[in-house]
């Protein structure tokens, strides 16, 4: 109780939470881990995350050999992936903190440790944040796995074993928890640097929405519509007017920055996050020191689906070409496929990053772009409360940001123009498996893209992937969970 | 007067008149006076000798011979707490003693009694110097916590944790000071020391001093370390044919330009034909009646690694005089090291087996100290080997570190009720370890950040506190003998690491000092035994040991360990007494509770919260914030607990010219401490210490030891022990069990892990695909058998094949004298032990020339044969029989008698350690604990001369 004496101990401890975005443990980068049973740079947050969404899918492809990485490119993974397992642990590690933390911060807890004025008020908004985080995760975890383990801050630590909660219902709760605290949180860009506000609640509520469908059975675009709006009316952001710069060692500085995950590399070091999406890429001609950073680790790269998709001019295409062949023969070969030059460990100026293995980069959860493009989406799929110019004009918007011009600009909108233009602005940015399974192109043949399924041209597979079963070491150790459907 | 059978007095023998309970001690000549009168019963005994019993007549003077013990059955054994004659034992205990050890170059203690004693296993580390070793007792009862026995020296239970600034903490004891080794095998034996003792207990007595003459012992032994073999990797010419005539798809163009055009014999570069002096001197005698021993020791060892050295001063002093009356007798036994070591980075070692043979090993350039690296650019490839020789010469890596072990113990025989003991032992183990790195700015291993210029310290403190009354008596009327003990322990251990920044070579800081580090935590016990002995037949022990540790929360805190072990003396039936042919036949039966807490956390029952580090802060808005976790917890944590039994036979045979002994023994452990996945969201982490599993294991000893020659000028002895383990199986290993759960994976290779602790095997059981070879013979890439059927590959495909562990070791010893001449040898063989070679696995791959990444790799010769591209990690075809023989050492001595006029003595000896290994298995050495073989620090094969003079 010593540790929860003051506002500085809660500080701390908010800080693991927002710290487990990034960091793999309480060393940097390495050497005392949160999660076990796997090497601790796996076990990054959003390395999974970002593997997760991105490796299944046309942006991404990875050479390595690490365990079964190369099942999610092949769609072939199983209940005993041990990476699905480090990112359902480290998931619910971060609701395990946050419950933890809102025990500790309950009025009735404060006023029994003698904590009041400003640092109970202080404690009280940490609460909410506290709040925000686990709903991001819960979302993550909805969205990933469907019918997850359900614990709040009613559950203590202990031997215990949890129920299960139904997609729909999590929805429900992560909504309502949304609800609950969108009032009280700080307005937009009114909170410090790194820490959520108001329209980072919004932004998750707008990704809630737009794939209701999907989570739930029942449309929300008009809801999806009014929080993305509210992002862009009352959010006071603005693009960015580089798009490269967003992806940099100084990207905190990001005008269109809504709430990201920071790194540093002197102070906030890790294997997984940004240092992985700066080195991983690294490969065949590249030089290392033209990326800010040390070393390449040759692994990343991506497929000839995304490179088509762009046409020339269109700035945020930043491939490395040279030296590589655009058509993969054999994923093993870091040279088979073009490379993406888009996290880089330099400033905006061109300065290196504060250290050359650990980066500064911080990755952007959330950003204005995609207020533009859920909003744009949810009005053309039928949600109320827009209007089709104002969703032309924000693709559009990107557009003449992108060719520094507006002769690319579009005359109307079409839903296939949405999932490309999130492809050409969101590659590599841990979205893409979500949005191919919203548009239904994911498992199905409609879309198909080299090695998808394992087979050189692509190929559909069973529908029941557009979920990741619940990693077997759940199933074995809390018999409420049931199997998600086809991995039995 | 008393003297032994060659008429040599005998100083400090006992002389006791038994109705009066007064006695004396002879002096240096052996003699004594006592008063007396006829009719009294004197009773002479002396350590080692037949007691002997006189009844008083007229004679005024007494001329008395003890004849040494006629068979080691009167030895006396040093057990928990006491001593015990050999032929009371109820439990399974084993001795060695100084005569005999291991001889020849052993710096460190257990190398002593390695292939010497039946179920105890002492497997080697690596070949650096005071490297320690793998030691277990019936096998390790544990996966999670430690499978080390607890080592008690001179009565204080010592620190096996390791010390900072020192390869091994038994290094920092100096074999030439330890008189014997005792080892608890079972329960009966081992639960006085309760909650610790669950992996045996080995006792070391350190040699002290006897009333008598002055003699001093000088010795020095000097030696040569060879390298016995390398890794089969290729030479620079075969690489470059490798390089160039590689047509796969792995390699591109640009790959093959890095060829160069050296031929460096990376293993020959790195290692040097080692010398090493050890050096001794004891005085020992009686000053007064105060007998005393102190010893100085030097050794001074160079590892075959180039700049590899370890220097120990050792000095042990031991005092044990009586007092009143022989009432109270004291024993002050102390023991000081300090070491020096310069540690050589081992990591050469491993750089030596994967680094290009075509380059050179200087660059004939400046940047990185002149020393050829692979580069990116102007910096070196981060993900290439560095130069071996580089990564020798710029790292400067001392330690220093002292330790002092030391206990006083008082022994007060009551004047009024002579059979009851008091016994107060005070004792402590301290130790201090620090030491300093520093790797220079330009080496390229660290040129990422400027080098180091580290230091480190650690304290470490273990304070004793025993307090024991033993109460022996024989009730003549019932022939019954009853020796009761009951006492108190207070024991507590602290370390201490003060953090301190990370810097630069150049002195500039990295990064800031953490948080210091403090853990303790304290033992608190209450222990008995009643040994009962009947008609001198019938042997009958309890123990219970009750202990208390602050490691577990106040609910769980206090565990019972009791035994309880029954012995028959059958050859004192009279059916059987007075047998020509069996002099000593004991059954023996023993059952017992022990527990196991060494390898758990401090503070593991309760919610602890750690700050991070400088380098794991947060960011929220222009502050870093320092983060603090919870750790994950199990409050109901508890010890392991062992349950065993045991059944042995003694047998002596011709005047115990001949003994045999057989233990079949069964242990289950419960409560295994286990890491297991916990349900999301219901802890601080997805793994947990709990007790969870449990392990059965069963085997059987057997030890034969036998004069096989014996006359006056030619002696042989030969000492034969095996091991067969009947049975280890893992037998519960979830909280729920499940029967898809194929295990907890251990064994990692550093990519994959290659072993699985599953329910129905063995703990750490090869878990591998079964590979598939072509009519020539090769193993097929990427083909494995598809044994779950399921038509592609995954972990069901897997299959549970083979053990790092043995299922049978033995060990040989031989000793004899001819004339002046003795000799030995000690040979150990283990049998169906396996290994992954994980060098072949990792190395002779194409993928390891080619990464791709600006530089090439050594590969390791296998290549030639299986020609795979891509890492075969989970291939069986890299798992491998690594059963052997291995003859430890050799040795001849010769006694030149007295030299000169002086009265000194002198004998040369002459020995080999390390003289020669059988094995089928392809690596270099087939003896790695845990049977993954990554390139170890190979052993070498040692040639000792010594000389030993005593005056």
């Amino acid at each position: 109780d010593k540790l929860f004496a003051n506002e500085a101990g809660y500080r701390s401890s908010l800080a693991k939470i927002y710290g487990g975005l990034s960091l793999t443990g309480n060393n940097g980068p390495d050497g005392s881990g949160d999660l076990g049973g796997i090497d601790e740079g796996f076990s990054s947050y959003l390395r999974n995350y970002w593997n997760l969404q991105e490796l299944c899918t046309d942006e991404a492809v990875i050479g390595w050999n690490d365990q079964t990485i190369k099942d999610f490119h092949e769609m072939d993974w199983t209940p005993a992936d041990n990476f699905l397992r480090a990112m359902y642990s480290r998931l619910f590690y971060q609701i395990a903190l946050a419950n933890s933390f809102i025990r500790e911060s309950e009025d009735g807890v404060l006023g029994s440790r003698g904590i009041s004025g400003t640092d109970a008020d202080k404690i009280r908004a940490y609460k909410l944040e506290a709040r925000f985080l686990r709903a991001l995760s819960y979302w993550h975890a909805l969205d990933l796995f469907g019918n997850v383990t359900f614990v709040t801050e009613e559950d203590a630590i202990g031997a215990f074993l949890p129920q299960q909660i139904s997609r729909t219902d999590l929805f429900s709760y992560i909504e309502s928890e949304c609800k609950a605290i969108e009032a009280e949180l700080p307005a937009p860009k009114q909170n410090e640097y790194g820490r959520a506000d108001k329209a980072a609640v919004w932004m998750l509520l707008a990704n809630l929405y737009l794939n209701a469908q999907v989570y739930t059975g029942q449309a929300k675009y008009t809801e999806a519509v009014t929080y993305s709006k509210k992002v862009i009316a009352e959010g006071g952001y603005a693009l960015q007017g580089n798009y490269r710069h967003l992806f940099l060692a100084d990207n905190h500085k990001s005008t269109e920055m809504i709430f990201a995950a920071t790194f540093d590399g002197v102070k906030t070091r890790t294997w997984g996050g940004t240092t992985y999406l700066v080195h991983a890429p690294i490969g065949g001609d590249m030089q290392a020191a033209d990326f800010g950073v040390d070393n390449p680790w040759g692994g990343l790269r991506t497929t000839s689906a995304l490179v088509d998709k762009f046409s020339v001019g269109d700035q945020r295409a930043n491939f490395q070409e040279a030296g590589q062949k655009k058509d993969i023969e054999d994923i093993g070969n870091f040279r088979d496929g073009f490379s993406i030059k888009k996290w880089v460990n330099k400033t905006s100026t061109g300065a290196n990053g504060s250290n050359l293995t650990w980066v500064d980069n911080d990755f952007p959860i959330f950003r204005l772009s995609e207020a533009y493009l859920i909003y744009a989406e949810a009005v053309l799929r039928g949600g109320t409360g827009g209007s089709n110019s104002e969703a032309l004009g924000y693709v559009n918007a990107l557009r003449s940001r992108a060719f520094g011009n507006s002769n690319n600009n579009l005359g109307s909108l079409t839903l296939q123009n949405i999932i490309d233009e999130r492809a050409r602005e969101f590659h590599w940015e841990a979205k893409r498996r979500t949005d191919l399974i919203r548009f239904n192109q994911f498992t199905t043949a409609d879309y198909l893209w080299p090695w998808k399924g394992n087979v050189k041209d692509g190929r559909g597979v069973e529908s029941f992937r557009n979920i990741y079963p619940i990693p077997a070491p759940e199933i074995n150790t809390n018999p409420n969970l049931q199997q998600n459907p086809g991995y039995n | 007067r008393v003297v032994d059978t060659n008429n040599e007095a005998l100083p400090g023998a006992t002389v006791f008149i038994k109705a009066k309970q007064t006695g004396t001690v002879t002096d240096e000549k052996g003699e004594f006076s006592l008063n007396a009168e006829i009719g009294d019963i004197l009773e002479f005994s002396f350590t080692g000798f037949t007691t002997h019993q006189e009844t008083v007549g007229t004679a005024t003077t007494l001329n008395i011979v003890l004849a040494a013990a006629s068979t080691y059955l009167e030895e006396m054994v040093v057990v928990g707490y006491g001593t015990a004659r050999k032929k009371d034992l109820t439990g399974s205990v084993a001795t060695v003693s100084a005569n005999n050890f291991q001889k020849g170059q052993i710096s460190t203690p257990e190398q002593l009694i390695a292939g010497k004693v039946a179920g105890v296993q002492i497997t080697p580390g690596s070949g650096a110097p005071g490297s320690g070793s793998r030691i277990r007792i019936r096998g390790g009862s544990s996966l999670n916590a430690s499978n080390s026995p607890l080592i008690v020296i001179d009565g204080v239970p010592v620190d096996n944790g390791g010390i900072s600034g020192v390869a091994n903490p038994l290094a920092l004891l100096n074999a030439n000071d330890i008189e014997s080794f005792n080892i608890l095998k079972d329960a009966s034996a081992a639960a006085i020391y309760g909650s610790r003792a669950a992996n045996g207990v080995i006792l070391i007595t350190t040699k002290s001093g006897s009333a008598g003459q002055f003699k001093v012992n000088f010795s020095s032994l000097n030696s040569v370390g060879i390298k016995t073999g390398s890794v089969d990797v290729l030479n620079g010419d075969e690489f470059r044919s490798v390089v160039n005539g590689y047509t796969g798809t792995i390699a591109s163009s640009a790959d093959r330009l890095l060829v160069g055009t050296a031929n460096t014999n990376w293993q020959e570069e790195i290692y040097r034909g080692a010398f090493t002096t050890d050096n001794n001197i004891s005085f020992s005698g009686g000053i007064k009646r105060l007998p005393y021993r102190l010893s100085v020791g030097y050794l001074n060892q160079n590892g075959i690694l180039l700049r590899d050295n370890l220097q120990r001063t050792s000095v042990a002093l031991n005092l044990s005089p009586n007092f009143l009356d022989n009432h109270l007798s004291v024993k002050v036994n102390s023991k000081y090291a300090q070491t020096n070591s310069f540690f050589a980075n081992q990591g050469a070692v491993g750089a030596a087996v994967y680094f290009d043979p075509t380059q050179p090993i200087y660059s004939g350039e400046q940047p990185f100290g002149g020393y050829f690296e692979w580069l990116n650019g102007a910096q070196p490839n981060f993900n290439a080997a560095r130069n071996p020789l580089g990564l020798l010469y710029q790292r400067e890596d001392k330690g220093n570190s002292d330790r002092l072990i030391g206990n006083v113990q008082l022994d007060y025989k009551l004047h009024f009720l002579p059979e009851l003991r008091a016994n107060l032992n005070l004792g402590m183990d301290q130790s201090w370890g620090s030491g300093t790195v520093f790797v220079p700015a330009e080496a390229a291993s660290q040129a990422n950040r400027g080098g180091t210029n580290n230091q480190y310290k650690q304290t470490r403190s273990n304070k004793l506190l025993e307090f024991y009354l033993n109460y022996a008596k024989e009730f003549d009327a019932i022939q019954s003998r009853l020796d009761f003990i009951a006492g108190y322990s207070w024991q507590d251990w602290k370390t201490e690491s003060p953090s301190f920044p990370d810097l630069r070579a150049d002195g500039t800081e990295f990064e800031p000092a953490g948080i210091d580090f403090a853990t303790q935590n304290t033992l608190v016990s209450f222990y008995g035994r009643l040994n009962y002995t009947a008609w001198d037949r019938y042997l009958l022990t309890f123990t219970l040991r009750r202990d208390g540790s602050s490691r577990f929360s106040p609910d769980a805190r206090w565990g019972n360990f009791p035994s309880a072990a029954l012995a028959w003396r059958i050859s004192n039936e009279a059916f059987l007494k007075g047998s020509k042919v069996i002099s000593d036949l004991k059954l023996r039966l023993g059952w017992g509770t022990i527990g196991q807490q060494d390898g758990i956390a401090d503070y593991g029952y309760q919610a602890n919260y750690f700050y991070g580090d400088a380098a794991a802060q947060y960011q929220f808005g222009n502050e870093f914030v320092t983060v603090v976790r919870p750790q994950g917890y199990d409050a109901n944590l508890q010890w392991e607990k062992t349950e065993t039994q045991n059944l042995g036979l003694d047998l002596g045979l011709f005047d115990s010219k001949l003994n045999f002994s057989a233990d079949f023994f069964i242990k289950n452990t419960r409560d295994l401490l286990a890491v297991v996945p916990v349900a999301a969201g219901t802890n601080f982490t997805n793994n947990l210490l709990t007790n969870v599993g449990s392990i059965r294991n069963q085997g059987l000893e057997l030890a034969l030891n036998t004069k096989v020659i014996n006359s006056a000028k030619f002696s042989l002895d030969l000492g034969v022990n095996a091991t067969f383990i009947l049975q280890n199986e893992i037998t519960k290993l979830q909280l729920i069990s499940d029967p898809n759960f194929l295990g907890a994976d251990v064994g990692g290779t550093g990519f994959n892990f290659v072993q699985k602790h599953s329910v129905g095997y063995r703990p750490s059981t090869f878990f591998l695909y079964k590979t598939v070879y072509d009519e020539q013979g090769n193993p097929i890439e990427g083909l494995y058998k598809d044994l779950d059927g399921s038509g592609n590959l995954g972990e069901t495909d897997k299959r549970w094949y083979k053990n790092p562990e043995p299922n049978a070791y033995f060990g040989f010893t031989l000793s004899g004298t001819y004339d002046k001449l003795s000799f030995g040898c000690v040979m150990r063989s283990n049998v169906g032990n396996y290994m992954y070679n994980a060098v072949k696995a990792g190395s002779g791959i194409y993928q390891n020339i080619f990464p791709n990444q600006g530089y090439l790799s050594n590969a390791h010769r296998d290549i030639l044969n299986t020609r795979f591209d891509n890492r075969q990690t989970w291939a069986d075809y890299y798992l491998e029989d690594a059963s052997f023989l291995r003859m430890d050492n050799l040795y001849f001595g010769y006694d030149l008698g007295a030299v000169g006029k002086s009265g000194m003595t002198a004998r040369l000896n002459a020995s080999v350690q390390n003289v020669f290994v059988v094995t089928k298995y392809s690596g270099l050495d087939p003896e790695i604990a845990g049977g993954i073989d990554n390139a170890i620090y190979p052993r070498p094969r040692v040639f000792a001369l010594g000389v030993n003079l005593e005056f």
